[in-house]
């Protein structure tokens, strides 16, 4: 029991980590509130199913087709419909609701409503401290991880990394240093969204793939990122972990708690925010401060 | 007295183009059930007039005090779902059961903005998106007390006939909406919240420092923007008859933002003029079943794309223009102001003087 909740909990958390430490990126870089991000998830997990199963393509040359593509996808839709948008505020959430929707009811129009499933990578299962789970599920926590790691590198060891770190601190100082603001944008974005894919990724053969399975994680990244504390990335990757095993404990432990787990999660998130209201690592800004 | 009336409805209404305009489109909305009883027709302008208070209400909130609330659904539910028990349980009528729902969403209101006093921007728009989220698990766990799934279905309904139901809600949506629209209206001489909150959008610091409790207008605007929104949730229940957990759907508490942001924000006729157009266009779509919401989808984007501000504040530049001098809406055929006589189009008249 134990073990399981540990297992199961990182596995959540890593998910929700990579969803949550990409929508942190883009929103402290852009000021973008991406409520399309999981839209893009949803787009990752069926594209691999459209690979795999409809294709017959190999499974690690779907994996990188189903990526490569859905960040081309993310790229586009922030360069057609978000860029000339980003000042607002209120605007850019709508469109990106929007966009979320046209996703869903794409592939809602394109493969029906019907569950779909996609094999798993690695099929068996494998003993750890005790308990047997399937070889999946260890590659979602390994593959999240070892994608999360190159982001981090990538923020903190190359320049490019360093004019995004920059941006999300001073837009306008960074612009007169001579860094452009929109590509810095638009690359954070297509990280971003390339962390969404991988977890729709590597998620897909544990999910019951359908047009609406961008809902729940939605609001659980949301949850994170609040937690954390908005444009903290590692205050999102923490938070994700926190969320995954209360989530888990509370599926585990409470009776039909599967109906309530989000509840149970985001009422937590409430009450940190009451006693903490810039959240568990949060910043504020010179100009939202007041 | 009369004459008096008659020279206020010329100077405040058919001087302003907007004002006529909108004046009209209610005129037109009153003869609707002479023109047809079809009660489909009927039914959908039902629902327009519902949602026109919802939108509104959200408008109050996001469009004068900044407080973007992804959570409006909840008020809404709260409201719907305590009429609806009051109904069930305890047969009350409609005209107790809806305003006690709106007190009720209210007072939920009141709780919610407790957070929202201490949380910024961004923070509070993304916590205020858990609040329908928190309140569904609630409604699943109490299956006994708000029927879960299912809803409660047993509501009495609005009125007897279709027509008297459309007269009910036409006349609950103008009074409503006037009054949101006095409340927030920073000209308005009755009333000087309105005032109170362009000074807190202009510059929240400089509104506390000249003296305005930036806190207290906040909390009234919440307590506003909830009571209206259970207005239109009770309002709802009684027409449908049936309260259920949809209410809790993200996308519930989306449509309000999709039709005021259509419509324009911070203008209670946008939010208003957005359920207008944008609730029967959806009806519409219902030729096409599966493209639908692909359709709707598209729409929003392409609407956002070419007019992020919305289509009244879009339309009103097109055909009003302030006094430069004196502040007075003119309409845009006008040379010079109706009252002080100041010429309006200055900007186009210094043009041609340089041609010349």
């Amino acid at each position: 029991m134990l073990q399981m909740i540990l297992l199961r909990g990182a596995m959540v958390g890593a998910v929700y980590a990579s969803l949550a430490v990409g929508f942190s990126l883009i929103f402290g870089v852009a000021r973008i509130v991406n409520l399309a991000h999981t839209a893009f998830f949803m787009l990752a997990a069926y594209m691999l199913f459209t690979a795999t199963s409809m294709l017959g393509l190999n499974t690690f040359l779907s994996i990188v087709i189903s990526i490569v593509l859905v960040t081309a996808v993310g790229v586009a839709c922030y360069k057609a419909f978000l860029e000339r948008i980003r000042e607002h505020e209120g605007a850019v959430i709508l469109m990106t609701v929007a966009l979320a929707l046209a996703f869903q009811e794409l592939m809602l129009l394109l493969f029906s409503g019907v569950y779909r499933g996609v094999a798993p990578f690695i099929a068996g299962n494998v003993d750890i401290i005790g308990v047997t789970i399937p070889i999946q599920q260890l590659l979602i926590v390994g593959i999240t991880a070892v994608c999360l790691l190159a982001v981090a590198a990538f923020l903190y060891w190359t320049n490019l990394g360093l004019a995004v770190r920059v941006t999300a601190q001073d837009k306008e100082v960074t612009n007169l240093m001579g860094i452009n603001g929109n590509k810095t944008a638009m690359i954070s974005m297509a990280l971003a969204v390339a962390l969404a894919a991988v977890a729709g990724a590597v998620v897909a053969p544990t999910y019951v793939v359908n047009p609406y399975m961008w809902a729940h994680p939605l609001v659980m990244m949301f949850a994170a990122v609040i937690l954390g504390g908005l444009g903290s990335m590692k205050g999102s990757f923490i938070a994700a972990f926190i969320l995954g095993y209360v989530e888990v404990l509370v599926v585990f432990l409470i009776p039909e708690g599967s109906f309530i787990k989000g509840a149970v999660a985001l009422a937590i998130v409430v009450v940190i925010l009451f006693l903490r209201p810039e959240g568990l690592f949060g910043v504020t800004f010179e100009e939202e401060r007041l | 007295m009369i004459r008096g009336l008659y020279k206020a409805f010329q100077g405040n209404i058919m001087a302003i183009p907007g004002r006529a305009m909108a004046f009209f489109c209610l005129l037109l909305l009153c003869f609707v059930p002479l023109v047809t009883q079809e009660p489909y027709i009927l039914l959908v302008l039902i629902f327009v007039n519902v949602f026109a208070i919802y939108a509104a209400s959200w408008d109050v909130l996001a469009g004068f005090t900044g407080q973007f609330n992804m959570g409006q659904g909840a008020l809404f539910a709260i409201a719907a779902y305590t009429a609806a028990i009051l109904s069930r349980d305890l047969g009350w009528v409609p005209w107790a059961t809806i305003p006690c729902g709106a007190l009720v969403a209210m007072l939920a209101g009141f709780i919610i903005a407790i957070p929202s006093m201490r949380l910024r921007g961004t923070y509070f728009t993304l916590v205020s998106l858990t609040f329908p989220l928190i309140l569904a698990g609630i409604v699943l766990v109490f299956v006994d007390f708000t029927g879960g799934e299912k809803g409660i279905s047993g509501v009495s309904a609005l009125c007897q006939s279709r027509v008297a139901a459309y007269y009910t809600t036409f006349i609950v949506m103008v009074a409503s909406v006037l009054a949101m629209w006095k409340f927030t209206d920073a000209r308005s001489s009755l009333i000087r919240t309105g005032l109170a909150f362009r000074a807190i959008q202009e510059d929240e610091i400089s509104a506390r420092c000249s003296g305005i409790d930036t806190t207290r207008y906040k909390l009234a605007a919440f307590g506003v923007s909830a009571f209206f929104a259970g207005i239109s949730g009770g309002l709802y229940v009684h027409v449908m008859r049936v309260a259920g957990p949809m209410m809790l759907d993200l996308l519930w508490s989306f449509s309000p933002i999709i039709w005021t942001i259509f419509g324009g924000m911070g203008t209670i006729g946008g939010a208003v003029t957005g359920v207008f157009v944008l609730y029967p266009v959806m009806e519409l779509l219902r030729v096409i079943p599966e493209l639908r919401m692909f359709v709707y989808a598209c729409l929003v984007v392409l609407i956002i794309l070419f007019m992020p501000e919305g289509i009244v504040p879009w339309a009103r530049d097109k055909i009003e223009k302030q006094c430069p001098r004196c502040k007075l809406i003119n309409a845009m055929s006008r040379q010079e102001c109706r009252a002080c006589g100041a010429h309006l189009h200055t900007e186009r008249k210094k043009l041609e003087t340089v041609k010349d």
